[in-house]
């Protein structure tokens, strides 16, 4: 498919031999280019020597989603080669370690047997028989280029030049594949070296060895004139804007420190603990000149700095209970899983809607069901976030689709969870979480912070002097009553997950029960009417559109992607992405989709987003594109989907099984 | 001295639904009586249970009261106490409650050494659910409640409590309400997590160890042929066992091997008071304020977020430059 997709480059090699790292030079090497970039990083649950690999689209403008195919293949072992060389774009190029000529895909144990016989039938030749050679030779009748790098010679001069033992050195084949690359694109020597340094940072001898491969890298390249072989030449062009490469754990991470959040809790688990993580790192945090006028003289010293607890705890009920625990005591505080985490959450989750308490939970959603695929990607557990726990209760639930969306509804979720006094769900997934992008124009002030309806002290004190008592949960129209933190001066409330009175104490009277049921429900019906429509949702309206897209979560960048370039092929199509998802959008989403030609989009099997719109508005699609093999949507394969159901000659549901 | 805070301020008109002759109105009269000798500030003081019988004295103390999850007393507690170190936590828990469903709970909370007070209320039973066994029922025993005896093995919560780092470790019996009372206040003082078991007769449910039982009934003392009680105080027996800084190896394994010797008594001597203190560690709040400067003086809770038109005050632009190409 020759599309203007922009370039695709992928490093591959085993699990733990610096991939990630490979990638991230790479990534910073083209994007101080100035580039925009957009990176997929696919992994096995597993520590060491199971098959990882990188996937970067890069452009000149924007690129928010990858594609399955490759410009360039970087690989370093044998088994990347076996895997990924048939992929490849028309005139792409294969760089590979010279000594793997002869490796058989039989000696390869970690290839799963689905697969080498497919490429065993593909070939028809024995896997035993197989060697990397012959499936080079079958990538060259595609038209690929293939470039063997001498992987030891590089290594054997570093070793030459600094004594430093040879198989330590062999941690740098990430780089000399990522080096070759970017002469092979003729980009400047520098801008692999900025690349570096920002990826080895402070570690001058890393940094200084890594800078040598590249150097030697880049001369093997040029001295067997392989750059003149090979189309791609990068430029360096003018950056403009001020970009950051950020993933979506640290988007929500940025988000939860402006948020204000001081306490959360996390039990490890894929794709979620990066964000504790990132946030333990930054635990103690530096607050603007406002909060040093606020408080008193004595502890001056520490005016500018706040601090955020971040407790791994034993389990995931125990996190959930522990940061509603904090939020009672008044702190902004929330918690970080994935599927299995959030099914234990579950109790937790219907103790704080019982008890109108301020909880935020982020859920990167991984494949399911039960452990399923840890560190692969799905949009499985919709409906659970929805429903999730017994009996009924208010909660709200946001999905953002990109970084900027990540960091912007963080600060959102909190806010929610505050002003209605309730549990709020933000949903991400492993390829939101996981992937990075290029991003700019970040507006850190845009979002204010607000609490809510609080009680100070002096507030009860008035209360006190009207001779009114202070009612934990005080029946109001709008469901929201005052709150006041555990230890608020002249005041006790008590709480319980029993049902109970307006002071917080066990009832079984059905007259209350009606009273505070509907109190309790009631402020998902204020909620609804106050958060704004393009919160909701989000319209990416067409002028004539030939079809609309509706979708959530992280499909929202590969269908940008699309509708860009369809519109370059003259085909316009408009797209909804929905982004609250409880109180669901009911009234904003028929204003817009109602009388329309749609598709639903979705990374499930069961096509739950459909099935809400279905239940909510009584709209139903024309046509569902579902993928649940653990990878996300790529543009190629949607663009093939959406083109087919353009052309009439599409099934009404297509499933998508792309991916590696 | 002149009190300001009366008994009375301790107690609330919630109707009390717990059964005529239930232990657990000692344990709540001794909460409420060790709160009044502290005269502890209401609002300053919160009471986190789990679920069961126990569980609903929060309901009952005039003090913020926070009645949880089954099991999840514990972590509840911490995240309120953690997020604001300044106030008095005291966890309520059943056996069921706390070594049962909340056993995880129980064990980590030692390692953590959180400020708190961890009262467990010993019946042996599920009570709230009708007197199934609890796993500190002995092996061979059939309450009245039971089909058939009991086949599991009890945990010995005291050495339990020890092997997960509870730094301040106590028995109490509910008909010893001044005993168990001085017990909370130590417990309250102590700076980490105490932990006090609570031998609790459930008169409807644990026919076994009851209020007669433990007074010593056909518990005959050969000497001076008298009914003499199943329980003893460990002060009266000069016992004690403090390790600090100062403990010498030597000393430690003398101390512990003692404190074990306690720990096992059971039949018709079984200590109660105060069993262990270590002093060696410091509490979770200062290891927090050790890594976390400013969490001493603003812990989360009272950490301002915002300025006055609602602007984060939090920033975030040099962490931002992480990420910048
Ligand atoms: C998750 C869950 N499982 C089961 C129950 C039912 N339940 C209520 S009270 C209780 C037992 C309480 O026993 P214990 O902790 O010993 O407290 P007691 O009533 O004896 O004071 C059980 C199992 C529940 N409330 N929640
Ligand atoms: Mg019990």
């Amino acid at each position: 498919m020759d599309k203007p997709f922009g370039y695709s480059w992928l490093i591959g090699g085993a699990q733990g031999s610096g991939i990630e790292r490979g990638a991230s030079v790479f990534i910073n090497a083209i994007a101080s280019a100035g580039y925009y970039v957009f990176g997929k990083r696919e992994y096995y649950s597993n520590i060491m020597g199971e098959h990882s690999y990188y996937y970067v689209r890069f452009d000149k403008k924007p690129v928010f989603s990858h594609i399955e195919k490759y410009n360039i293949l970087a690989a370093y072992d044998a088994e990347t080669v076996f895997r990924h060389s048939l992929e490849s774009l028309p005139e792409s190029a294969i760089i590979f370690n010279s000594m793997h000529r002869n490796v058989r895909l039989s000696e390869i144990p970690t290839i799963e047997k689905r697969l080498r016989n497919d490429i065993s039938k593909r070939l028809k030749i024995e896997p035993n028989k197989l060697t990397l050679q012959m499936i080079l030779e079958e990538a060259e009748k595609n038209g690929v280029k293939i470039f063997p790098i001498d992987y030891n010679a590089i290594l054997n001069e570093i070793f030459r030049k600094t004594g430093e033992s040879l198989s330590d050195l062999t941690r740098m084949n990430n780089v000399i594949a990522v080096a070759s690359s970017l002469a092979l694109l003729k980009l400047d020597f520098d801008s692999f070296v900025k690349g570096v340094i920002k990826t080895f940072g402070s570690k001058k001898n890393v940094v200084e060895l890594n800078r040598m491969a590249g150097e030697l890298a880049y001369q093997q390249v040029e001295s067997k004139g392989y750059a003149n072989e090979f189309k791609i030449k990068l430029e360096k062009l003018g950056n403009k804007n001020k970009r950051y490469i950020i993933n979506g754990n640290q988007a929500v991470a940025i988000g939860k420190i402006l948020a204000g959040c001081r306490f959360q809790t996390y039990y490890p688990i894929t794709p979620a603990t990066d964000e504790s993580n990132f946030l333990e790192a930054h635990e103690n945090v530096e607050l603007s000149d406002y909060a040093a006028q606020a408080i008193n003289e004595e502890k001056e010293h520490l005016q500018s700095q706040g601090s955020i607890v971040v407790m791994e705890t034993e389990d995931e009920i125990a996190a959930i209970t522990m940061a509603t625990g904090a939020a009672l005591s008044g702190a902004r505080a929330s918690t970080s899983t994935s599927g299995p985490g959030f099914s234990l959450m579950v109790e937790g989750l219907g103790w704080a809607g019982m008890n109108e308490v301020p909880v935020v939970v982020t859920l990167y959603q991984r494949g399911g069901p039960s452990t399923g695929m840890p560190t692969r990607n799905e949009q499985g557990d919709l409906r659970f976030a929805i429903h999730a726990g017994h009996g009924e209760f208010p909660r709200i639930v946001l999905a953002p689709g990109d970084i900027e969306e990540a960091i912007y509804d963080t600060i959102r979720a909190f806010n929610y969870a505050e002003r209605y006094q309730l549990p709020v769900i933000l949903m991400l997934d492993k390829y939101l979480a996981n992937s990075v992008k290029s991003v700019e124009n970040l507006d850190l002030t845009k979002n204010k912070i607000d609490r809510g309806f609080i009680l100070s002290e002096n507030d009860i004190l008035k209360l006190k002097q009207e001779g009114k008592e202070y009612k934990r949960f005080e029946l109001t129209d709008n469901g929201i009553s005052p709150r006041i933190f555990v230890g608020t001066k002249g005041a006790v409330f008590w709480n319980t997950g029993d049902e109970h009175d307006e002071l917080g104490h066990i009832t079984e009277d059905p007259v209350i029960r009606d009273k505070m049921m509907e109190k309790r429900m009631n402020k998902l019906i204020t909620a609804y009417n106050e958060i704004p429509f393009d919160v909701k949702l989000n319209h990416f309206q067409a002028i004539k559109p030939a079809i609309t897209l509706v979708s959530w979560g992280s499909n929202k960048g590969v269908i940008l992607d699309l509708i860009e370039i369809l519109k370059g092929e003259g085909i316009e199509v408009e797209f909804i992405q929905l982004r609250l998802l409880n109180p669901f959008p009911s009234n904003e989403l028929k204003q817009v989709l109602e009388g329309k030609r749609w598709v639903d989009i979705e990374n499930n099997y069961s096509a739950q987003l459909a099935g809400l719109i279905k239940e909510n508005t009584g709209l139903a699609p024309d046509y569902y594109i579902v993928k649940y093999n653990g990878r996300p949507i790529s543009l190629d394969e949607l663009y093939i989907a959406v083109e087919s159901i353009l052309k009439g000659e599409a099934p009404i549901r297509q499933v998508l099984r792309g991916g590696t | 001295m002149e009190l300001k805070l009366k008994l009375t301020d301790y107690r609330t008109d919630v109707h009390n639904n717990w059964c005529p002759g239930c232990g657990d109105f000692g344990i709540l009269s001794a909460i409420q009586q060790a709160l009044f000798e502290m005269q502890l500030e209401p609002s300053k003081v919160a009471i986190i249970s789990g679920i069961g019988c126990s569980a609903k004295t929060p309901h009952y103390v005039n003090a913020y009261g926070i009645h949880t999850l089954h099991g999840r007393a514990i972590p509840y507690a911490t995240g309120i106490k953690l997020a604001n170190p300044e106030l008095e936590v005291i966890v309520a828990v059943g056996d069921g409650d706390g070594l049962g469903i909340g056993a995880g709970h129980f064990v980590h909370a030692g390692r953590r050494n959180v400020d708190f007070t961890v009262v467990m209320y010993n019946n042996e039973v599920y009570g709230l659910t009708k007197g199934q066994a609890a796993p500190t029922l002995g092996k061979g025993v059939k309450t009245k409640s039971l089909p058939k005896p009991n086949i599991n093995l009890s945990v010995n919560p005291i050495l339990l409590a020890f092997a997960s780092g509870y730094t301040f470790i106590a028995r109490g019996y509910s008909y010893e309400v001044k005993h168990l009372k001085d017990l909370i206040k130590q417990g309250i003082m102590h700076k980490g997590s105490a932990f006090i078991e609570v031998i609790q007769p459930c008169p409807t449910y644990n026919d076994i160890h009851t209020k007669e039982y433990w007074a010593g009934k056909g518990n005959i003392d050969p000497k001076t042929g008298k009914e003499v009680p199943r329980y003893y105080k460990l002060e009266e027996t000069g016992y004690e066992c403090i390790i600090t800084n100062d403990t010498t190896e030597e000393e430690y394994l003398a101390k512990i091997s003692k404190f074990i010797q306690k720990a096992l008594e059971s039949g018709n001597r079984v200590p109660i008071g105060v069993f262990y203190r270590d002093l060696r560690y410091e509490t979770y709040e200062e290891r927090l304020a050790s890594r976390m400067p400013s969490y001493k003086y603003y812990p989360p809770a009272k950490q301002k977020i915002a300025d006055i038109a609602g602007n984060p005050i939090t920033k975030a632009d040099k962490i931002l430059e992480e990420f910048a190409v």
